[in-house]
């Protein structure tokens, strides 16, 4: 019962934060209420029984993804007025799409079975009720021992894209004055100060 | 622990590579930011140890790291020190371009590293899952050099092109690896070779097709070849080389391991489709050149019918056929290095040039150079006794004695269609008048070296083909099992 509860709530702001996602003004309060349906979406996964699921998704998307976006959205001078224009015409288009997709996910998911066998070829431990084993440690069990080369790797993968953003993107301007901590460092006290003697009753 | 030590011991180039390439990228960061010649040879360097690494790894034997995600036997060891070779050798020529051209940086060796160090991995995959990561890691490199005249208009959309396309590339492989794990149950290759049978199986073969295309695009055969033409022409002339050599290797060998690994009992399903790509390939290439002015638009052309010809060699789906695709690539990629050592030389006082008719009196200003030129053009062509004719003539002789002759004859044709634009460039160069403004009397001593090592491995493999042909032989044994 209070998980029925808790579902239809989690799901009912979730999709009030979407909704209101396309359609507030602000594109500020925008990624605010992305970061409510990232929240709930969270508290779902929770209740499914995919806590790693739930923990990673606050984690990467309200602690990364959502902040960064906040701060592109804060930073870009976007006439929101004329971003918005025309907005309205697409709605039933989209409405149309959207109640397609609907149905088309309701039918594959009604024909959806596992195969009886599937549960048998798994080859690592499963959360489930025989085993009391969570998600998080039947992830840890994998990732960093069957499955270090490939974590690993794509670890180099992101590498590799932060170095081509920076060798894209990167310049060097002219005249940027920078701190140098050598400079401040090694500066001595008869550099900058200099004691003047001065006799009383005439000033400099 | 020992078989994490094992593991480490058998992955030993791939980690010298990666820990390498940071090293060379931190080397670049704080020590050589205004240098990048230094850290060009610093990787040269470290593809030289790795390669020697390769050589040394125990032969004739199939070992597996890491859960199987990583394979290494003698068809590796074979493609690896092939892509090496041609990656280094990109790298050797690319310094003094781009210090003339004014783009020279740092980062560009350590994308060149991580790009080979995809490639490594991908030739190297045991499964699905560590093919993609591999392949993604050369792509995202490549993409990156591609654009790396970031200020260049042309460059910029090579990069841009080269990236949507291959991402939409990326996710027709996936899509089709999600087919065949979810008939499988299993991402390995040997897994996926005991559970697809030979049985005809929807799932399978939709799965096989979203595979060959995503790895059809990777190799530019026809129909995912639209990438190449642009691509080639806006990317700087160096990376022009690297794009038209190592990557080919690489993902030809990546599609033998997956073709050949695991779905040899899909044999009837794949044939077809690679005999149509290749077919589509050597006849597309054949044309297109015809008409191209511009010198790098005709290597993209000629690229794509070569692809062609190596994949007649893959769908002989025999011993014989792999071997005779690894021949041809061999001789490929220093064939394409030493061309482009040719094209980086058409270079004037005003900075270089691309236009075919520039070679124009080539022979009476630069006889050397031209006569390279025309080595060069007429082992393309497959005229023997040069390299170019070895290569052809395997991969030929593999389609026929599968009975595939029509494969073969088709092949033939498109050659000869295809000789008369490489004939008509070697024409310009000895019948052409001489151009009003000659190119630079002298290249640089690293052209010099690559171009003179080209030439002397066609020698070689005209005295003594027995050699190439022997190491083929032996990786392609170990593929077959």
């Amino acid at each position: 019962m209070l998980i029925a509860i808790a579902f239809y709530l989690f799901a009912a702001i979730t999709i009030a934060a979407a909704v209101m996602v396309v359609a507030s003004r602000n594109p500020v309060h925008s990624v605010l209420f992305l970061i409510l349906a990232f929240f709930s979406a969270a508290g779902l996964f929770m209740l499914a029984g995919a806590e790693f699921l739930a923990l990673i998704l606050i984690v990467v998307y309200v602690g990364a993804v959502a902040v960064l976006f906040l701060f592109v959205v804060m930073m870009l001078d976007i006439d929101i007025a004329e971003l918005r224009q025309g907005v309205l015409d697409y709605v039933p288009l989209g409405a149309l799409i959207g109640i397609i997709m609907l149905i088309e996910i309701s039918m594959a998911l009604g024909v959806w079975a596992f195969a009886p066998e599937a549960g048998g070829a798994v080859a690592s431990p499963w959360p489930d009720a025989v085993s009391k084993i969570t998600n998080t440690e039947a992830i840890g069990h994998v990732l960093y021992s069957q499955f270090i080369y490939v974590f690993q790797a794509s670890g180099l993968v992101l590498l590799v894209a932060m170095i081509g953003a920076i060798v894209l993107t990167l310049r060097d301007r002219p005249g940027v004055r920078r701190q140098s901590v050598a400079a401040q460092v090694g500066r001595r006290r008869e550099d900058g100060v200099e004691l003047k003697d001065v006799k009383p009753g005439q000033g400099l | 622990m020992d078989t994490l030590h094992a593991d480490l011991l058998l992955t030993a180039p791939e980690l010298l590579m990666a820990v390498g390439g940071m090293v060379v990228l931190m080397f670049g960061v704080f020590a050589a930011q205004k240098r990048p010649g230094i850290v060009n040879a610093l990787a040269i360097v470290l593809f030289a140890a790795t390669a020697f690494l390769i050589w040394r790894q125990p032969a004739g034997v199939l070992a597996t790291a890491f859960a199987e995600a990583f394979v290494v036997n003698d068809f590796t060891r074979f493609a690896k020190l092939l892509v090496l070779l041609g990656a280094a050798l990109s790298i050797l020529i690319s310094t003094r371009f781009f210090e003339r051209e004014k783009i020279a940086r740092f980062e560009f060796a350590p994308l060149m590293i991580f790009a080979t160090l995809g490639m490594l991995m991908m030739i190297s995959a045991g499964g699905l899952i560590s093919l993609y990561v591999g392949l993604e890691l050369q792509s995202l490199a490549l993409y990156v050099l591609a654009a790396f005249n970031r200020d260049s208009v042309k460059a910029t959309e090579a990069g841009l092109k080269y990236f949507v396309l291959g991402a939409l590339s990326s996710c027709l492989l996936l899509y089709g690896s999600s087919l065949i794990y979810g008939f499988a149950g299993t991402v390995q290759f040997d897994g996926i070779q005991v559970v697809v049978d030979g049985g005809r199986n929807l799932g399978v073969l939709i799965g096989i097709v979203f595979i060959l295309a995503g790895l059809a695009f990777k190799v530019s055969a026809v129909p995912f070849h639209m990438w190449t033409p642009d691509v080639y022409e806006g990317a700087p002339t160096p990376v022009t080389a690297f794009f038209a050599g190592a990557p080919k290797v690489a993902a030809i060998a990546l599609l033998l391991r997956v073709l050949f690994d695991a779905l040899p009992h899909a044999a009837a399903d794949w044939r077809q489709i690679v005999t149509f790509i290749s077919i589509a390939s050597m006849a597309l290439g054949a044309f297109a050149a015809i008409g191209q002015t511009n010198i790098k638009r005709l290597m993209a052309y000629s690229s794509i019918g070569n692809i062609g010809y190596a994949l007649v060699g893959v769908a002989a789906g025999t011993e014989q056929g792999i071997s005779s695709v690894l021949i041809f690539m061999a001789i490929y990629v220093v064939m394409t290095a030493g061309v482009f050592v040719c094209i980086l030389a058409m270079r004037r006082v005003d900075g270089p040039t691309e236009k075919i008719e520039d070679l124009s009196g080539l022979m009476g200003s630069r006889p050397l150079l031209a006569l390279c030129w025309i080595i060069l053009l007429f082992s393309y062509v497959g005229l023997p006794p040069l390299p170019g004719f070895f290569g052809k003539y395997y991969v030929f002789g593999a389609a026929v004695e599968q009975g595939m002759w029509p494969l073969a004859v088709i092949g033939i044709l498109t050659s000869v269609v295809a000789a008369y634009y490489y004939v008509r460039i070697v024409m310009l160069i000895i019948n052409g008048a001489p151009p009003e403004k000659p190119f630079e009397p002298t290249m640089g001593g690293e052209l010099r070296v690559v171009l003179g090592g080209t030439m002397l491995f066609s020698a070689a493999m005209i005295i003594v083909p027995g050699i190439l042909v022997g190491w083929a032989g032996i990786a392609a044994a170990a593929l077959i099992k």
